[in-house]
């Protein structure tokens, strides 16, 4: 037996909310008395594999196929089906995040094992193996007993942060047989927006709503944004008026996002974007109306004009900072 | 063509959650249903605009007890053709996705669409389930669809950005925003809606591989600190000590 970890990667760099996963499938692995084994698929760097021995793995298995550069769903589930009856895996670890979900529902299927997707517990398994997750979006939990032999867990980025110890990983090269046939859905263009920090997996985020007038004032937002290492995001009116890109946009139909910090700069708060960030530890509220539903979900709040105060908060942060 | 859109009764985004029995149920009373956002607004309306361009029959499937019916006329109104109620009611996305996986087999369809999860138990799972269950390609949380002859291009998020990819028909897709824009069914759809097939078929045996023990509420909020905006420093200082998030 063993537990069987999906870490995925960009650019040969493992995502960090796939170290989270790591570290908590080795968790559940001494929960259960046995070790932990990371499955990396495509190109990456030696050292970032073995480096996975820090978050718990005992062992990585690695298919350094380049056709694996992308995720092809069919692809990917049939290779990580293969190394899950290979490790004897008995429970199989995703991050729930774009690559988790693309792919953890086709290996429970294809497994037959039942699925938690969106995880923010660790299992109990007093009465059999209860795993808590976020329903409602995110504005309830549920706690799931998986009862079939084998499990599927998708774990929601940043609840439990990933904090590197020490431990060694064997790094063992894996070859399962993949066919081209097999590559159904083809990449043809891949747009991103290098050197943001993806907000799935932002541990800070600066957003912003109506209440900044127009795309002109994000200047403010992204000087905030950058004196404190965070990511910036938008309401849903932002994106719908083009003010900012699709992929910044958080809440109901947008991105749900689960940082320590969520700072919220005239953004009234309405439930619909509640449900995507009330996961966060931390909320801020900086809106110049003191009705604005937002301040009931915040911590902290600041009733005043974005375009005084903001700066201000920069000039603060900066100086705290040192910088 | 055949187009394949599964669809799920879930509460209104607005409506107030709140457990009974002992937290193991969803409390219904005074909550209004609708059909998932992400399968009417995006799933549904990208299979009509489909329909409409190129033509195709677009079906609709839901897996639920005769109180899913509302919701049913309501997506026939917008323009389904056929729609088909597994009758049963379960929470387990292995079960869900095997009734509809068992439906689709026996009409074969081009496009199956889902929404990328639904809003009250969020699994993100019966588009991925349903296409290994069927052998078939499947693209996530797409936010374009283009098809020309039987190959679809497809748009499909990922972090900080979006992957562009092709398919070849049949295909399974999962839809989030940007696929499509919401519509409001009108008056000669819902008139029509109530002559159109609606069967309620029993379902196919399988297992359950998950259940739901309780449900509970996040710890209420102590309340928020309001700091003086001329004292943004106390904030920074908040921040730091009490909240410990820089």
């Amino acid at each position: 037996m063993s537990i069987l970890i999906f870490a995925d990667q960009a650019h040969g760099k493992i995502k960090k909310a796939a170290l989270e996963a790591v570290q908590y499938g080795s968790k559940v692995a001494a929960q259960l008395g046995t070790t932990a084994t990371a499955l990396v698929l495509g190109p990456a760097d030696n050292a970032e594999l073995a480096a996975l021995g820090n978050y718990g793995a005992a062992k990585v298995l690695h298919v350094a196929d380049a056709r694996l550069q992308e995720v092809e769903s069919t692809v990917y589930t049939k290779i990580i089906a293969e190394a899950a009856d290979k490790e004897g895996a008995a429970v199989i670890v995703f991050p729930h995040n774009f690559d988790g979900k693309a792919v953890a529902p086709r290996v429970a299927a294809r497994l037959k094992a039942g699925l938690v997707a969106g995880a923010v517990s660790y299992p109990d398994t007093a009465n059999g193996f209860v795993v808590k997750k976020t329903v409602f979006s995110g504005k309830a939990f549920a706690n799931v007993n998986i009862t079939s032999e084998r499990k599927v867990i998708a774990l929601t980025p940043n609840t439990f942060p990933a904090v590197a110890g020490s431990g060694t990983a064997a790094v063992e090269a894996f070859a399962p047989a993949i066919n081209d046939a097999d590559f159904k859905v083809k990449v043809i263009k891949t747009e991103t927006v290098s050197g943001d920090i993806p907000l799935t997996e932002a541990e800070i985020i600066v957003s912003g709503g109506r209440g900044l007038k127009g795309p002109e004032n994000w200047g403010i937002l992204e000087d905030l944004a950058k004196a404190l290492g965070a990511a910036t995001a938008s309401s849903r009116p932002v994106a719908d008026a083009g003010w900012r890109p699709h992929h910044e946009h958080v809440g109901q139909t947008g991105l749900t996002v689960r940082p320590n910090l969520y700072v919220a700069i005239g953004i009234s708060g309405a439930i619909q974007h509640l449900a995507g960030v009330n996961g966060s530890k931390v909320i801020v509220v900086i809106n110049k109306d003191p009705e604005a539903p937002f301040f009931k979900a915040a911590d902290y709040g600041i009733v005043g004009d974005a375009f005084e105060v903001v700066p201000k908060l920069t000039a603060a942060v900066k100086e705290f900072k040192g910088q | 063509m055949k187009i394949l859109v599964c669809i799920s009764k879930t509460p209104d985004t607005t409506a107030k959650i709140a457990f009974t029995d002992n937290n193991t149920k969803f409390n219904e009373a005074g909550v209004q249903f609708i059909i998932n956002p992400y399968d009417e607004w995006y799933a549904l309306v990208r299979a009509l605009e489909l329909k409409e361009t190129i033509g195709a029959d677009v079906h609709l499937i839901t897996v639920g007890g005769a109180d899913c019916d509302a919701i049913i006329r309501k997506a026939l109104a917008l323009g389904g053709d056929e729609a088909f109620r597994i009758n049963a009611d379960s929470a387990d996305s292995y079960y869900i996705a095997a009734q509809i996986a068992a439906h689709a087999k026996e009409k074969q369809y081009d496009i199956i669409f889902t929404g990328k999860e639904t809003i009250d138990y969020n699994g993100s799972g019966i588009g991925g389930m349903v296409a290994e269950l069927l052998d078939l390609p499947y693209v996530s949380i797409a936010a374009k669809f283009e098809l020309n002859g039987t190959v679809a291009t497809i748009n499909r998020e990922i972090e900080g950005g979006e992957e562009i990819c092709e398919v070849s028909l049949p295909v399974v897709v999962s839809c989030q925003k940007g696929m499509a824009e919401a519509r409001i069914p009108n008056m000669r759809g819902i008139m029509a809606a109530r002559t159109k097939p609606l069967a309620v078929v029993e379902p196919v045996a399988t297992d359950t591989l998950t259940s739901v023990v309780s449900f509970e509420l996040p710890p209420a909020k102590a309340g928020v600190k309001l700091i003086n905006p001329d004292n943004v420093g106390e904030l920074v200082k908040l921040l730091h000590e009490e909240a410990k998030v820089i």
